[in-house]
């Protein structure tokens, strides 16, 4: 093992996974993350926290991580690149480490200008696999990106994420490879709808050995409505969703979308799970926290193992 | 080449209000190229003045001037022997030549025109496009001759991102993704092997995070 995460250990032990997402709150309020706690409570193995996520201004990651961590959660500390050189990373690296934070994520974070600061300077002084490297670093070499020795070692499962569905797409294996080769232990992918595109990817990944180097977690996000299903396809970079779903979702009535839309998410986690090299599911109930339960009971992960 | 743009009118028209008598400075490097501030557009800029500040009834008198280059000092000393007859220069140069008249003429107002961009390549006749960042330190011959610094909207060196689609920056269907480029030609080159190599973190010194950059050459100097 090499740090205290529950996220690792499970994995590690072999067992399917199931993480999920809380976004930080647009303001000071802390009851808005531990209102989103209380709905995750015992279904799922981590949380997720995002930083800043599309751009948009909100509290910190680092302190979100920190409220769910005292009502007993193992945090997946977000971390983009975008907003922080690698003077600030490693400091928030070090505070993390310091306050029990034992997952990370490496990202290289949306472009301001999807924001709603869309006049900011960005830095992207790393990458995310430079920060996938520079947390490996710390970890394994006890050493600042800098050299000197550090006091005190930074224990993280390092995570990053990975789109099946970016282009070009003969790429994406060897940018999987790219982020192994840098030391990446889980990976959490991008919203999966189009599944026989993500199977695919994965006879891809199992081709070069890479499933038996890195858990992948495989991200699905349960439509609440056909309008969502429409608006993903055609409004968020790198996302396939098949003509097929959007039809599936109009064919039934507007009252009951939101069901047929958990539905589809739990059909998708059965034949996830089937895959090959998938070791668990990364469920991204955008605002919807409330829906978790019931998707991870309906595709028979719960109860969670008590690792 | 160093490309810019023209200030809008009103922009200038507030800079210049309290003057009667200016001297409007073209370039014949980079900004004439990029069609933003040689000789031709000296003249429109100059029409444009006289005529908007005739009509408020505050006329305006402008020499015209158009120097071989505002980043050289014996060219800027072209403006010596008139320039105390004005009251301002407004130069239609790049920021490197606004700034260089301003330090040789310290006691008139020197005025920008332009705002200075980037530095590009004409695409095609009226498309400039930016190239180069000017980081200090090249790596092209890693990534088939495209610039991930200048290429990619967020200067990736372990790209692309989640991002691209369908050879698109996620910032603008118009944008190109850099990295998708420099896959396309290190695939052409028959060169792509080395992509699953991690970049190192990069030496940003050399970049303008070093600092206000100079070099010296003592061979050279007098």
């Amino acid at each position: 093992m090499t740090s205290d995460s529950r996220l690792e250990r499970i994995l590690e032990g072999g067992e399917f996974a199931v993480t999920s997402e809380c976004g930080p709150p647009r303001g000071a309020d802390p009851e808005v993350i531990t209102k989103k706690g209380e709905l995750l409570k015992g279904y799922v193995d981590a949380v997720n926290v995002t930083d800043n996520q599309t751009s948009v201004v909100r509290m910190s990651s680092f302190a979100s991580c920190i409220l769910l961590k005292e009502m007993g959660f193992d945090p997946i500390l977000q971390m983009v690149c975008r907003d922080r050189n690698r003077i600030a990373l490693q400091s928030d690296i070090l505070g993390a480490a310091a306050l029990g934070i034992n997952n990370i994520l490496c990202l290289t974070g949306d472009h301001q200008k999807f924001g709603d600061h869309p006049t900011a300077k960005n830095v992207f002084d790393l990458d995310s696999v430079q920060l996938i490297q520079t947390v490996k670093w710390m970890r394994d070499e006890g050493k600042f990106l800098g050299g000197d020795e550090l006091k005190g070692v930074p224990k993280f499962f390092i995570g990053a994420a990975a789109n099946p569905f970016a282009d070009p797409f003969e790429i994406r294996v060897p940018r999987l490879a790219k982020k192994v080769n840098a030391g990446v232990q889980f990976i959490q992918t991008q919203c999966i709808y189009n599944l026989d595109r993500f199977e695919q990817w994965m006879g891809m990944v199992r081709d070069r050995g890479l499933h038996e180097k890195v858990h992948i977690l495989a991200g699905v996000t349960p439509f609440k409505s056909v309008g969502m299903a429409k608006y993903m396809k055609n409004m968020v970079p790198g996302m396939d969703v098949p003509d097929k779903l959007i039809e599936r979702l109009q064919g039934v009535e507007k009252e009951n979308q939101a069901e047929e839309g958990i539905k589809i998410c739990v059909e998708s986690i059965q034949r996830l799970k089937a895959i090959e090299g998938v070791h668990g599911v990364h469920v991204m109930a955008i605002e919807w926290e409330q829906k978790v339960p019931e998707i991870v009971k309906q595709a028979g992960l719960h109860p969670r193992p008590s690792a | 080449m160093i490309v810019a743009n023209r200030k809008p009118l009103e922009e200038i028209e507030e800079m210049v209000k309290g003057y009667g008598k200016i001297i409007l400075a073209g370039c014949n490097e980079c900004v004439t190229v990029c069609a933003v501030g040689g000789e031709k557009e000296v003249g429109i800029l100059a029409s444009e003045l006289r005529l908007s500040r005739k009509k408020d009834g505050n006329e305006i008198e402008i020499k015209e001037v158009v120097l071989e280059r505002q980043c050289d000092h014996e060219y800027i000393e072209q403006l010596r022997p008139f320039v105390d007859e004005y009251e301002a220069i407004l130069s239609m140069a790049c920021g490197a030549g606004v700034q260089f008249v301003a330090e040789k003429y310290r006691g008139k107002p020197v005025l920008p025109a332009v705002d200075t961009s980037f530095l590009g390549v004409t695409e095609e006749q009226g498309v400039w496009a930016e190239r180069c960042q000017g980081c200090g330190s090249c790596v092209l011959d890693k990534t088939g001759g495209i610039c991930p610094i200048a290429r990619c909207s967020k200067s990736l060196l372990n790209g692309p991102c989640g991002g691209s689609t369908d050879g698109k920056c996620e910032i603008d269907k118009e944008v190109e993704c850099g990295w998708q480029l420099i896959i396309d030609r290190l695939k052409e080159l028959g060169h792509l092997e080395g992509y699953e190599e991690v970049t190192p973190v990069k030496d940003w010194s050399t970049s303008r995070d070093g600092g206000p950059r100079r070099r010296v050459r003592e061979d050279l100097k007098l």
